[in-house]
């Protein structure tokens, strides 16, 4: 979004010419002057000789919905761990817009800068409700000392409101997130990533478990939400990955083997050999 | 507009919480110093300086243990090392103490006693100041807060969890027991300081000092009360209830635990070292032996019993197994450690959630007999946690 309004550049501090290969890391200003939220070359991870990624490339576009596919032990996985500084890049470069260097972040860096991931396992804060689950992912300052005397404003009580309209959980704000159904907490994950107001959201086999139904209603969430923000999609789940109708990046032995919409993928002879006609 | 902060440290607290923190505010403000100073010794209702001084010894524990519980039962980080941040309390604030001795000492010499039998001429360079009040005071809360922030620092950056962190805790105290052992580290070696003739002037073993010293103590246990509730309820707790469910998660959220888990520990060592401080005028003796390994695991027996995560538990907790160990060894001393082991294997098994756990559900259950299951499965959480200030909706369904 914004493409032309972004154009003029962001934070290029003058002079600052010197060695070609570093980069200007100014957090919380992404600068979509390309129109490429992120872009990752020729990553590569080894663990313990393996490689999970092996010189992976790959380029989302600002408001593209991307879905990821692949059989298992491709790197799909090993990748969101790259994005969201979770592991380290034996070698390669990772940039969210122009200007930020995911490499030399940490992870609570990188959220601040407008990524969200939802992980394959849901993972939402059991002991707690499902509003103080909504409280805590809230974009705001996340430093101890505001946590301290945090108070929650109207306004910020009306964002997490208006979240947990748009995950159906309205009915369930105050109950234990630890007794929700799967579905519901995939959903209630997905609404955390919402109030933190990401561009981009990473999301890890976000329909696992949930009813036919619920898929179906998780596909029209994150088709209304492409455009205003970015969303990588992680997914088996071939029906899906139809109703969602983007790009789609097969993934294979730690690297791209092919891309495109899902008809012509499908049928590409590599990808029916090594994932889909299996 | 801004809540006084005052005023949302009470609202924030249910009426029985309130309740019993004025009658325990009446006990110790006024039960025990008339009981103590008032009454003749003869009197069915006198209150022995025995007595005194082992409550005001338990109160010094229960800070302690509340110090635990906001680590252990709200960050979920088990510390088996606490022993040594309330004996390095204890021993900043017992050199001053050392001093105020002055020439009445069995020697009669200006240097404590311990260093005059070790020939030495004079004071270490780390005794300086350590006649003045306000900075035995000062280090007693500074000293166990810097080791416990340096500690912790590098723990939690290299993001050690569960029971490495406790058993490098654990090998922390047993190292700080070894080195104060030495009459070379300058803290008496293993008989430590005792003797104290005076605080602040005033003698030491005077009726009016004792009950003075046990309403500080009463005083401090409630100003712990207050800010450990006021922490937990907060944002602050929230994250840290956070953490302890799913570390990840929260840093994917943007928030960073290294300085959450940084800020609770080194309160919470700090909490201990200002109870040490308040314990050793009070006992009249510290000696390494405070800093032994089994010393901090009872700290954790305490609030295993009482009930983790709850403040009140800790309190509770290191009461009863106090007074059950003040009996144990006066009546069976050989016996205590056995019981003490039995009852932390009996509580895991039979009483996770301790005493006030257990309290908590028997009353639950008296009263919950035409409630609906969900207030009784989230009884815990939800009064303390419904959002102030939320919308409508919201408050509704946490009711």
């Amino acid at each position: 979004m914004n493409a032309q309004a972004d154009h003029t550049p962001i934070a290029q501090p003058p002079g600052h010419v010197t060695g070609p290969s570093r980069h200007v890391v100014v957090p919380g200003e992404l600068d979509l002057s390309h129109n490429v939220i992120l872009y990752l070359e020729d990553i590569t991870v080894s663990f313990d000789g393996f490689r999970a990624l092996n010189r992976l490339s790959l380029a989302v576009d600002a408001g593209e919905l991307r879905c990821i596919i692949g059989p298992n032990g491709a790197g799909k996985t090993t990748m969101m761990d790259v994005i969201t500084g979770k592991t380290r890049p034996d070698s390669g470069k990772a940039f969210f817009g122009q200007t930020i260097d995911l490499t030399k972040m940490t992870e609570p860096q990188i959220a601040h800068a407008g990524i969200g991931r939802k992980f394959q396992k849901p993972t939402v804060f059991e002991q707690l409700t499902v509003f103080e689950n909504l409280e805590l992912a809230m974009k705001t300052d996340k430093r101890v000392r505001r946590a301290l005397f945090a108070r929650l404003s109207s306004e910020e009580g009306d964002r997490i409101a208006a979240v947990l309209d748009r995950i159906r959980l309205s009915g369930a704000a105050g109950r234990t997130a630890g007794l929700l159904s799967h579905g519901q907490k995939q959903w209630l994950e997905i609404g955390m990533l919402l109030v933190q107001e990401p561009r981009l959201l990473l999301l890890d086999e976000p329909v696992a478990g949930m009813t036919d139904d619920e898929t179906e209603r998780t596909a029209e969430l994150f088709v209304s939400l492409a455009g205003e923000h970015s969303l990588v999609v992680v997914e088996h789940d071939m029906a899906f990955v139809e109703a969602l109708g983007g790009k789609v990046t097969v993934l294979h032995e730690g690297s791209v083997l092919a891309e495109g919409p899902l008809a012509d993928v499908q049928e590409d002879p590599r990808v029916i050999e090594v994932y889909l006609g299996r | 507009m801004r809540t006084p902060f005052s005023l949302r440290l009470f609202s924030a607290m249910p009426a029985p919480a309130r309740i019993a923190l004025a009658l325990f505010a009446l006990a110790a403000f006024v039960w025990v110093p008339v009981a103590h100073l008032m009454l003749p010794a003869d009197h069915a209702l006198h209150l022995s300086a025995y007595w005194v001084s082992l409550l005001g010894k338990i109160l010094c524990y229960m800070v302690v243990a509340v110090a635990m519980d906001l680590i252990w039962g709200y960050a979920g980080i088990l510390s088996l090392g606490h022993g040594m941040f309330f004996a390095l309390g204890g021993y900043a604030f017992g050199m001053y103490l050392m001093r105020q001795i002055g020439r009445d000492g069995s020697y009669g010499a200006d240097l404590p006693d311990f260093m005059v039998f070790l020939a030495w001429k004079e004071l270490p360079w780390y005794w300086t100041g350590s006649d003045s009040f306000l900075w035995a005071a000062f280090l007693a809360m500074a000293l166990p807060g810097v080791v416990a922030f340096v500690f912790g620092w590098f723990a939690f950056r290299s993001r050690i969890k569960g029971v490495y962190f406790s058993i490098i805790t654990q090998a922390l105290t047993y190292a700080a027991m070894l080195l104060f052992f030495r009459n070379e580290t300058g803290f008496g070696g293993n008989n430590g300081f005792t003797d104290f003739k005076r605080i602040f002037g005033y003698s030491i073993t005077a009726p009016e000092t004792r009950v003075a010293l046990f309403a500080l103590s009463a005083l401090l246990l409630i100003l712990c009360l207050l800010l450990g509730r006021y922490l937990v309820t907060s944002r602050f707790g929230r994250v840290l209830a956070a953490i302890r469910d799913a570390e990840s998660r929260v840093m994917f959220i943007g928030y960073n635990p290294l300085h959450y888990k940084l800020f609770i520990w080194t309160l919470s060592a700090v909490l201990c070292g200002i109870a040490g401080a308040l314990y050793v005028p009070q006992v009249g003796i510290i000696n390494p032996s405070e800093m032994s390994p089994a010393n901090s695991i009872e700290i954790a027996v305490w609030v295993a019993v009482g009930g983790r995560g709850t403040l009140v538990g800790a309190v509770v907790g290191a009461g009863v197994v106090n007074l059950a160990k003040t009996w144990f060894t006066v009546s069976f001393p050989e016996y205590w450690p056995f019981v003490l082991g039995f009852l932390f294997i009996a509580v895991t098994l039979f009483m996770p959630q301790g005493i006030v756990g257990l309290a908590r559900r028997l009353f639950a259950r008296r009263a919950a007999s035409g409630a609906a299951p969900a207030t009784r499965v989230g009884h815990a959480p939800e009064p303390e946690s419904e959002p102030v200030g939320g919308p409508a909706a919201v408050k509704g369904a946490g009711a």
